[in-house]
């Protein structure tokens, strides 16, 4: 038999799961999962970010997968779009530098400039 | 637990499940092991979307994207492109869920659901009905859980008078006022019962509700038991709705198992069990009486009332009986207080009404919209108008029941008193669409064949009177008509509106009086003229060969089964009307749209 703290739980955690069928006007990061993208390591991208967001339960926060975005030497390329600001993008992304952004710019609003596509093409 | 990067639902209410969903769930759990991406990707059965007609409709989570009318063989584009490659397959998007720049508008923002109000089917479409966890997450046996710990039975009482909530079975009886009369009852024991006999010709929301919902009506009947005094409840359900039925056996099970049905709910002294009785069909066990003597295993004939329900019920004893949708509506309302409710709807009728929307109409399929929405606002934005640019002629609610409403209520807002105004009435909630092709005699008869079908037999004026109506229309309809039948019509319907013992009776002769009421003209000419101007009762029509269409082929002489039709070559073909057996061959075969009927 369930208890009510129990029953709180089962919401709890449900909630994370279903979450995402709901429409949220929040924060959106976008992965782009053409063949490109998948062979240059998109997916692991892709699957960092969904279990960073709901570690941190981030709830204004969806993450969600678009085709080419277009400089496929540069894959995998991640889009944020937050509402009422310029569309920040990132490049040659791994689930290490996931994490960072996350933490910096998802959490804090501070974009990791170094992962951009500004600052790595002045690089080359 | 799994973590999914995306949600595939996939409609399983009987609409689209007739049309195949179940294979198209097989495909995508086949289609996703292939792609090696069954971890990421979550596929789940949902209840009805409310947009049949366009079934069966997929939606994809987290982008929203809406897929109407899918095959089983459309299921690999969407998973190779959409689900690894992250592009949406507009093409099999449904045409109102993208915008001029072809991006996906939200699920709000698609005409079809914009002015709905989705209450009792807030659930329906969102979560998987065979799941308690995601019911649950939804604030699912919360209101329970509030009712059992911090309110009294009269609390429960004063929130839903409070509210306004109104039966939705038809009638519009005030919930509260039912359930504190139940209350007040004197009884050692009392009983709960859910009327899920849903039998109005076209009519589909408490089916959808119970398949995409169940635990809604669970919980609302708990705390029913809760609020009246009763540890025992019935849901009387249709035996030919196999999905409604399965769909609840596994929800009371899921709910016993976690202990919100059974002994000592959520550790209070409370208990109380639900059980299933299903119906044969008979539309008359719809009636409260009839429904708890068919539930107590008697033959489902209705008695006098008083004693009603709430005094005298099932096995003598004190008994709530409350419709599905009705009950669908009090969680919610316990939950966000009557003043939520209040501030739905007109000022007698609080809250949203579901309707099913058939006939001649675009979009097919359930629709909830606040009380008070105008029929206009229903057919012509939420429904999409009307197909082939044909003009509206009525709109029947109530089924059997009801009556029809003709266009010059179209603005009328919908709710229980404006509907009994115009002489039709709320009803469950079928809303059967009509245009300039429906002959209204024929309409009439069609509702009063079913009723003379569904009679019971038990009072005379139901049993003969409605038999000797169906007898006069059918005259009228094959064109032996005469002065005065419109009055006998008339003045037999009254009567066995006024005789007869139950509500079947009671209501039969509405679509009779109400289609002489606004289209008698229909039925003089019936009478008069012997012509059905919509060109529906076989018998008053003429098949003709217009002269100047007739390129004198010869093809409907030899369709013609009665040798009616005779013609030579370089001379327009003509049709004998005396031999003539109406069986429209001709007009079918003719390539020149030479024939018409008139």
């Amino acid at each position: 038999m369930k208890t009510l703290k129990e029953l709180e739980e089962i919401r709890q955690r449900t909630l994370e799961e279903v979450n995402l069928r709901k429409d949220r006007k929040g924060t959106r990061v976008v992965v782009g999962m053409a063949t490109c993208g998948i062979s240059a390591g998109a997916r692991p991208v892709l699957l960092a970010f969904v279990e960073e967001v709901k570690k941190r339960n981030l709830q204004h926060v969806t993450v969600t997968q678009t085709g080419c975005i277009g400089v496929c030497r540069l894959e995998p390329i991640v889009e944020v779009y937050m509402p009422g600001q310029e569309k920040v993008t990132y490049v040659n992304m791994t689930p290490e530098k996931v994490q960072r952004v996350v933490a910096e710019h998802l959490v804090n609003g501070q974009i990791v400039k170094e992962f951009t596509i500004g600052a790595v093409e002045k690089k080359d | 637990m799994e973590l999914y990067r995306s949600h595939v639902l996939v409609c399983g209410g009987t609409g689209c499940h007739s049309s195949g969903s179940a294979d198209i769930i097989r495909r995508f759990n086949s289609e996703l092991k292939e792609h090696g991406i069954e971890k990421e990707v979550k596929v789940v059965q949902t209840g009805c979307f409310g947009l049949c007609e366009v079934g069966p409709v997929v939606i994809v989570y987290p982008e929203g994207a809406f897929y109407s009318r899918i095959k089983v063989d459309d299921v690999p584009e969407i998973v190779a492109e959409h689900l690894v490659k992250g592009r949406i397959v507009k093409h099999l998007l449904y045409h109102d869920s993208i915008d001029e720049d072809e991006d996906i508008k939200s699920l709000d923002e698609i005409p079809f659901y914009q002015k709905q109000k989705r209450v009792a089917l807030r659930n329906c479409g969102v979560i998987n009905p065979e799941n308690i966890d995601e019911y649950i997450a939804f604030d699912g046996y919360k209101a329970l859980a509030k009712v059992l710990t911090e309110m009294t039975p009269e609390e429960v009482i004063e929130t839903l008078k409070a509210s306004g909530l109104r039966g939705r079975g038809g009638a519009g009886f005030p919930t509260g006022l039912k359930w504190e009369f139940t209350y007040k009852a004197n009884g050692d024991k009392k009983y709960v019962a859910c009327n899920a006999d849903e039998g109005d010709p076209g009519a589909f929301m408490d089916r959808s509700i119970l398949e995409g919902d169940p635990h809604s009506v669970i919980e609302a009947m708990t705390i029913a038991g809760y609020t009246v005094g009763a540890d025992q409840g019935y849901i009387y359900v249709r035996a030919e709705y196999p999905i409604a039925v399965k769909r609840l056996t596994i929800a009371i099970a899921q709910a016993r198992e976690y202990g919100l049905l059974g002994k000592n709910i959520l550790g209070t002294d409370f208990s109380f069990d639900l059980e299933l009785r299903l119906g044969a069909g008979a539309f008359v066990c719809g009636e409260e009486t009839a429904l708890m003597a068919s539930v107590e295993g008697y033959r489902g004939e209705p008695r006098p009332r008083p004693p009603f329900p709430a005094t005298k019920g099932l096995f003598g004893k004190p008994t709530l009986l409350n419709n599905v949708e009705t009950y669908a509506n009090i969680p919610q309302i316990i939950l966000n207080g009557p003043e939520w409710l209040q501030s739905i709807g007109t000022e007698k009728s609080k809250g949203t009404k579901v309707f099913a929307l058939g006939g001649k109409i675009n979009n097919t399929g359930l629709v909830e919209v606040p009380m008070g929405t105008t029929l206009r606002e229903i057919i012509y934005d939420v429904g999409g108008g009307i197909p082939g640019g044909k003009k509206f002629k009525a709109a029947q609610t109530g089924g059997p029941s009801g009556g029809c409403i003709p266009a010059e209520h179209l603005d009328t807002p919908i709710d229980y008193d404006s509907l009994t105004a115009i002489g039709s009435m709320m009803g469950s909630g079928g809303l059967v669409v009509m245009d300039e092709d429906n002959c209204m005699v024929d309409i009439a008869r069609f509702f009063l064949e079913f009723t003379v079908d569904e009679s019971c037999g038990k009072c005379p004026p139901c049993r003969i009177g409605t038999k000797r109506m169906l007898e006069l229309l059918n005259k009228i309809a094959e064109g032996k008509g005469e002065e005065g039948d419109i009055e006998k019509l008339i003045e037999l319907g009254e009567g066995i509106k006024m005789a007869s013992l139950c509500g079947l009776g009671q209501s039969a002769p509405n679509p009779v009086l109400s289609t002489i009421r606004y289209f008698r003209d229909e039925y003089e000419e019936h009478i008069r003229d012997k012509k059905c101007r919509a060109g529906v009762c076989q018998a008053l029509l003429q098949y003709f060969i217009l002269e100047d269409k007739c390129r004198s082929c010869g093809l409907c002489a030899k369709a013609c089964p009665a040798n009616a039709i005779s013609g030579q070559r370089k001379q327009p073909y003509v049709i004998n009307q005396e031999t003539c057996v109406k069986c429209g061959a001709c007009m079918e075969k003719c390539p020149f749209d030479a024939i018409v009927k008139r």
